[in-house]
């Protein structure tokens, strides 16, 4: 098993742009990443209780293999979402690497931090008990982030969110 | 033969859900809070959640089991008592304990609902086990994880009450109930708290070269080359120097989980009610995978037909298996 | 006010008879006023001293020491619970409980609670004080607002409160033999390599830190348990027992540290100072006894 399996043709569109070009404009996307953070915390209000004292935290969601970083502040009140450029990055209270792909499906609840952990894909620094409400909190967010996430983009999203999936259960399988 | 149970692990609301769905006959759980033995950041019920998933589960048709299995420091006895009044408010069907002054209380101030004997208490002899039989009415007990299959067996015919015993997940090396290492290094204590390394003095540090070491408060407990598989980070599974062995060596056991899925018919046979998967601390996805594969291993056996068993092994700690102590004493 | 009592611990590590017989000839002469014989972690060891206790009690009797008898932390073997059933049957000696599977015999006969077993509550203390309990040795985790209270729970139910006061403290037992494993070995072929460690085997962090220390299924503290500056304030709680837990040092001028400390002739201070000076191999903590981490020193006027 491998974190540089092959991505499935579906995938392509994620994969185009080499790495090193500039990443389309961030602050374009910013407005449609604060629409699914609202979307996701109005439908999940209990998760928040989960975080305990670090609803307030900065965390960097960093999928290593994607030019971008995101920073979440999991905080009801003063939620943030929000696409952040490799390089400067803000003072923040943990941060959590892997692939964009095991990412996504850790967050969807379709994959298990521990066993990603122990198999070295998920790497974590900072304040590790911010990282273990974080990732408590949004395990038991009923149905699907991603899902949520896919409907409001309609067929065309939720499409890309099938791909993603068949591509990392792909990539789930035992080598 | 009578089906065993499926004890399975419930660490949040929507985690005991994937367990009814994936066939779970039995859940534990505990409250947020020191009463019960996995006192993590962000896991466990609150009461309202408790009693909502209590009603989803029995719908459902699989009991609920309140894990109340820690023990009670002098002044703080209170906390336990209401959340085992809470517990037989709502409805749950058991109760796991460890402290005596605990299963008192449950045997004296409710003794309609059924006691289990926690892996907390210790209790790994056949007197050990009657005593609290005798004295709590103490209907099952969770056997340490340290005895093998025929010792099992021979248990079963010395003692009046259910045997329930581990099957799958982490594999504790330490007698459970009789550790005070996190305590001696981080000044949270498992017995008392319900904490084993706490999160909150736990620290990943990364070198140059990718080594990856893990502090717990002062500590350093290990550090992993890149290539090298990962382990929880509690001071059992950690790699230390004494002058007797050469180099870094896990002093107590390597990182790797427990799976007893080629033993379930030899534990059945030897007279096991129910088998217990660990991880109240997991995902729903860790949650789904092996309930569901133990599901159907004993559908299979009870059909008479071999279990087929799905690779759990990417779900298991630094991705290695064992049958520990179950299969043989050269474990110890 | 009663009297504090100062008490030898069973030797938890391997110390071969001569060992014994010299320890417990010198503590026959040393100011302490119970003594606890017996092997609590290893069933294994037993065969090799268990024929001395009766001579050695006698000896400690004679020169005026009461004689508690500790039995096994882990009973699990059918030797190990012929080994229980046979002492819980024993009239010479009072006996001390390590392990539950002893409370099945003895219903309402007599005996001591050790800190192996778990008696953090003053429920659990009360429970098993209607049953049989005269005396408890507390877990070595409990802090000092805890102790208080079972303290006190203790003078009400009329029995004794003993709390570990000096060496290195038991943090864990297990079914695996962790000095085997660091020979490469298993418990069934030992070859005893435990002996060679007579107060433990050291295990370090990575970075060489001292950490731990070994005994057999036994992990220890690396650092020495020290509570001479606490003595006065257990001495007010109302803990009726003082443990010291014997180490290769000179138990005997500890023990002459302790005692004169409990008997208020010299100042905590001042034998504290002693202590310090007799360099012992690791230092001291207190860190449980202040609700923080073990291997803690809290000096007063803050943490060393």
């Amino acid at each position: 098993m491998t974190t540089s399996a092959t991505p499935r043709q579906s995938l392509g569109f994620l994969r185009q742009r080499p790495r090193w070009a500039p990443p389309a404009p961030l602050f374009l996307l910013q407005p449609l990443l604060r629409r699914i953070a609202q979307t996701v915390a109005a439908e999940n209000p209990d998760m928040f209780g989960r975080l305990g004292p670090h609803y307030n935290a900065l965390f960097v969601i960093d999928p290593v293999d994607m030019p971008f970083i995101l920073l979440l502040r999991p905080d009801p009140e003063n939620l943030l979402l929000a696409l952040h450029r490799r390089g400067n990055v803000p003072d923040h209270a943990a941060r959590i690497s892997g692939s964009f792909l095991d990412l996504l499906m850790l967050i969807d609840g379709d994959l298990d931090g521990d066993a990603l952990f122990f198999g070295r894909k998920l790497s974590v620094t900072g304040n590790t008990e911010a990282i273990v409400c974080l990732r408590n909190a949004l395990d038991d967010v009923e149905g699907s982030i991603a899902g949520t996430v896919a409907n409001m983009f309609g067929f065309a999203g939720r499409a890309a969110l099938e791909a993603l999936r068949r591509a990392s259960a792909k990539q789930g399988e035992p080598a | 033969m009578k089906p065993p149970e499926l004890v399975c692990p419930a660490g949040t609301p929507s985690a005991m859900r994937t367990a009814v769905d994936a066939g779970a006959d039995a859940v534990y759980c505990g409250f947020q809070n020191a009463t019960n033995a996995r006192n993590f950041p962000g896991l466990n019920f609150t009461l309202p959640e408790l009693e909502k998933s209590v009603a989803g589960a029995h719908a459902g048709g699989t009991r609920v089991l309140l894990a109340v299995n820690t023990f009670p420091p002098a002044g703080k006895v209170d906390l336990w008592k209401q959340a085992v009044d809470a517990g037989a408010r709502i409805g749950v069907d058991a109760f796991i304990v460890a402290d005596i002054g605990v299963a008192d209380y449950i045997a004296r101030t409710h003794p309609g609902i059924r006691l289990h004997l926690s892996v907390q208490a210790a209790a790994a002899s056949p007197e050990a086990i009657r005593y609290y039989c005798r004295e709590f009415n103490v209907m099952r007990v969770v056997l340490p994880r340290i005895l093998t299959v025929p010792e099992i067996k021979s248990m079963a015919a010395e003692i009046p009450c259910e045997i329930e015993t581990f099957i799958f997940g982490n594999h504790g090396l330490m007698v459970e109930g009789r550790c005070a290492l996190t305590n001696y290094v981080t000044g949270l204590s498992t017995n008392m708290d319900g904490v084993c390394s706490p999160a909150a003095q736990v620290e990943y540090i990364r070198d140059d070269t990718g080594n990856l070491s893990t502090r717990l408060g002062d500590f350093t407990i290990d550090c992993f080359s890149c290539a090298e598989n990962a382990g929880y980070p509690t001071i059992c599974k950690g790699r230390y120097l004494t002058p007797a062995h050469d180099g870094a060596y896990y002093a107590f056991e390597e990182p790797i989980s427990l799976n007893l899925s080629s033993l379930l018919p030899d534990l059945m046979q030897a007279g096991v009610s129910a088998l217990k998967i660990e991880g109240r601390q997991r995902s729903r996805a860790y949650v789904k995978s092996v309930v569901s594969a133990y599901r159907r291993a004993v559908d299979s056996i009870m059909a008479g037909q071999d279990p087929q068993l799905d690779d759990l092994l990417a779900l298991t700690e630094g991705q290695k298996q064992t049958q520990g102590a179950f299969e043989s004493k050269r474990w110890r | 006010m009663m009297t504090s009592r100062l008490t030898i611990a069973p030797i938890l590590f391997h110390w071969d008879a001569e060992t014994r017989w010299d320890f417990y000839n010198r503590i026959a002469q040393a100011p302490v006023d119970e003594v606890y014989i017996g092997e609590v972690i290893c069933s294994k060891r037993a065969p090799f001293v268990e024929k001395h206790y009766d001579e050695m009690a006698r000896i400690l009797t004679g020169a005026g020491k009461a004689v508690v008898f500790s039995t096994l932390a882990e009973v699990m073997l059918k030797r190990e619970r012929n080994m229980i059933a046979g002492f819980c049957a024993l009239e010479e000696y009072e006996l001390e409980i390590n392990d539950s599977s002893a409370l099945w015999h003895l219903e309402a006969k007599a005996h001591r609670v050790g800190s192996l077993m778990n008696v953090y509550n003053e429920d659990t203390m009360a429970y098993l004080a209607a049953r049989g309990a005269t005396h408890f040795c507390l877990p070595p985790e409990l802090p000092a607002g805890a102790v208080a209270i079972l303290a006190d729970k203790a003078r009400q139910l009329g029995v004794a409160v003993e709390v570990q006061v000096f060496g290195r403290v038991s943090l864990a037992l297990s079914a695996r033999c962790y000095h085997a494993r660091a020979h490469g070995r298993i418990k069934d072929n030992c070859q005893f390599v435990c002996e060679q460690d007579p107060d433990g085997m050291p295990l370090n962090t990575l970075d060489n830190k001292n950490f731990l220390s070994i005994n057999g299924i036994q992990t220890l503290s690396h650092n020495y348990l020290n509570l001479i500056d606490e003595l006065g304030e257990m001495q007010r709680m109302g803990v009726t027992h003082f443990r010291l837990s014997p180490h290769t040092q000179d138990m005997v001028a500890v023990s002459k540290l302790f005692r004169t400390t409990l008997d208020g002739d010299i100042s905590a201070a001042e034998a504290g100072e002693k202590l310090d000076a007799m360099s012992f191999p690791a230092p001291f903590s207190n860190g449980f006894w202040h609700g923080r981490p073990g291997h803690q020193l809290k000096r007063k006027g803050g943490l060393a």
